[in-house]
């Protein structure tokens, strides 16, 4: 039976990671590894009193695999789709062949699914090493941790599409992503943040990762605003992937 | 593959203006035409991988609007921009371009061997494209087209950049591929390749077909059969062209030499000496294609 297109795109991308895996592995894993061990074991010795009713490694380490999901989904939707587009015309090499600008599309977001799924098994393993996972719905900390990556991957890329030069990327960094890290929950509850911050915060995409991903891991949560938090995540993961559609097809079908 | 009133638009501007070709199985088409001229808008239409913006196209029986993936399927294609992953090996390049015409493994890689040899990169198989030079690119690029074993061969440009002995390798290759039956359309910009590899051809100018024919047809309706070409000083070509018109059917003045278009070369250039004028250099030639284009388009062909 035939590979189906989009197949044949994500195996590009598996491809390609057989040269890059040995640094993205220090990049996309380490460095959450780090900051728990720094933050939530370091620093949270000194915190006595529990952060919404647990440790401080407990609460922080949901938290940064979300982050890491952000990070993760979102830089893989940036600089490798300018690739593909300008600098190795990468996606005009396949669309040369049978593949379509929607088997472009999926393959690749096809792929950072892959590669979010692969960090957020190893980061949940260590984690439960650290003893911090203590409910059985733990499990479904991964797919709730892929849904964060693919919340900002799908948009983003489809703004990727649109852009010339990675300035644009720089400016996503420093006004959306390295905000979002700080204050959408991940190291402290938004409830510490100024009043009017709250709702702010309330609406990041980010927030809904962390919460989702953090009730899952300690079995704290509640359905309805689990389910909240879900389905906030793979809205905005199909519009991304709508809203990236237009723009891949603006801008590969000349 | 036919093509009627085939037209294509960006915004306002049309780069291919309404032009009507076919080209059957088995033979091998080029195109020619001035930086500019439509050809490789022309080329992404055909390899359907840009949409038509007007009129019909079917290639290998189909339409591309509706069987693109068919289509692509059997076509093998040589860009004019290369869009080679830079950071993999060579033969990685072959293995994942064979990948997306889902070709098991092992043929891909028994292929591949091959067609290493065939643009003589088999001892930088295992080496990084980026360091590769601009011409070894363009060999990796025409060896990767072929490795689906395509029906359609289109090669934009395919000889840009590579030294004469990878063209002549090349113009073999292709002249063997035609043998077996496939079909070659070809743009280029050198004349001596376009009369080695194609049965028929046009020149295009400004999104239209300026002239279609055979190689010998077209230099014979559009050149006499000698050109006598001189040289004199620098600006007084322009001059001495008009006191000579008289001798040639037709004149050409270049910025570095005068052409007289005449059927007895040798004639002529005596009647230049008769007349009085000493050229610092002289050289009696055959029409080529080149002179063709220059008559058509007002522009040499390498420009
Ligand atoms: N994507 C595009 N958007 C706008 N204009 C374009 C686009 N692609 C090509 N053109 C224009 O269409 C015209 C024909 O371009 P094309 O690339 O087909 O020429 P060509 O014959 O291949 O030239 P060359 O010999 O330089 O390769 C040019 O004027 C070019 O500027
Ligand atoms: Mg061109």
């Amino acid at each position: 039976m035939a590979t189906p297109l989009w197949v044949r795109a994500l195996g590009y991308w598996a491809y390609q990671y057989r040269r890059t895996w040995r640094s993205s592995i220090t990049t996309s894993f380490l460095y959450p590894v780090l900051y728990l061990a720094a933050i939530g074991v370091g620093l949270g010795s000194l915190i006595h009193h529990p952060v919404d009713g647990v440790r401080y490694v407990d609460f922080i380490a949901p938290g940064l695999l979300a982050a890491t999901a952000m990070q993760i989904g979102s830089n893989e939707a940036m600089y490798p789709v300018m690739m593909g587009i300008k600098w190795w015309r990468t996606y005009f090499a396949m669309l040369a062949t049978p593949l379509r600008v929607l088997d472009v599309l999926r393959g690749h977001l096809a792929w950072i699914a892959v590669r979010l799924t692969i960090v957020s098994v190893i980061y949940l393993a260590v984690v439960a090493a650290f003893g911090v996972a203590r409910s059985p719905l733990a499990v479904l900390a991964l797919p709730a941790a892929v849904a964060t990556g693919t919340a900002f991957a799908a948009p983003i890329a489809a703004f990727s599409a649109t852009q010339d030069k990675d300035v644009g990327f720089t400016t996503i960094y420093r006004f959306g992503l390295i905000p979002l890290f700080l204050f959408s929950g991940t190291f402290f509850p938004v409830t510490q943040l100024p009043g009017w911050l709250q709702p702010v915060a309330d609406a990041t995409p980010l927030y809904h990762g962390v919460s989702l991903c953090r009730g899952l891991v300690l079995g704290q949560l509640s359905l309805w605003p689990a389910l909240g938090d879900a389905l906030y995540l793979v809205a905005l993961t199909a519009v991304g992937y709508l809203l990236a559609r237009r723009t891949f097809t603006r801008r590969l079908v000349v | 593959m036919v093509a009627r009133g085939l037209t294509k638009r960006f915004g306002d501007f049309v780069a291919v203006d309404s032009v009507d070709f076919e080209i059957d199985r088995g033979e091998s088409f080029g195109f020619l035409g001035p930086n500019g001229a439509g050809k490789t808008s022309t080329m992404k239409m055909i390899s359907c991988t840009s949409p038509v913006s007007g009129g019909t196209l079917r290639v290998l029986g189909m339409d591309p609007a509706v069987d693109g993936t068919r289509i692509r399927a059997r076509i093998g294609l040589v860009p004019q921009e290369d869009s080679l992953d830079l950071e993999l090996t060579v033969l990685d390049n072959l293995m994942i371009y064979g990948r997306y015409f889902d070709l098991p493994r092992p043929l891909i890689r028994r292929r591949a061997q091959q067609l290493l040899e065939f643009a003589q990169l088999t001892d930088r198989a295992d080496d990084r494209v980026d360091p590769l030079s601009g011409g070894m690119k363009r060999r990796l690029t025409i060896a990767r087209s072929l490795i689906s074993d395509p029906d359609l061969l289109i090669l934009d440009e395919p000889t840009t950049g590579l030294d004469p002995q990878a063209r002549h390798l090349l113009w073999d290759r292709l002249y063997r591929l035609k043998q077996e039956g496939k079909t070659l359309v070809i743009t280029t910009h050198y004349m001596d390749e376009a009369e080695q590899l194609c049965d028929r051809l046009v020149v295009m100018d400004h999104g239209r077909f300026a002239a279609e024919g055979t190689p010998r047809e077209l230099i014979e309706r559009y050149s006499t059969r000698e050109v006598v070409e001189l040289r004199f000083r620098s600006g007084e070509h322009e001059s001495v062209a008009h006191r000579l018109a008289g001798l040639a059917v037709r004149s050409e003045v270049l910025p570095d030499r005068l052409l007289l278009y005449t059927a007895d070369g040798d004639a002529t250039l005596s009647q230049v000496h008769a007349a009085g004028f000493t050229p610092e250099s002289a050289l009696v030639r055959r029409a080529t294609l080149e002179d063709v284009f220059l008559r058509l388009t007002g522009r040499t062909l390498v420009d």
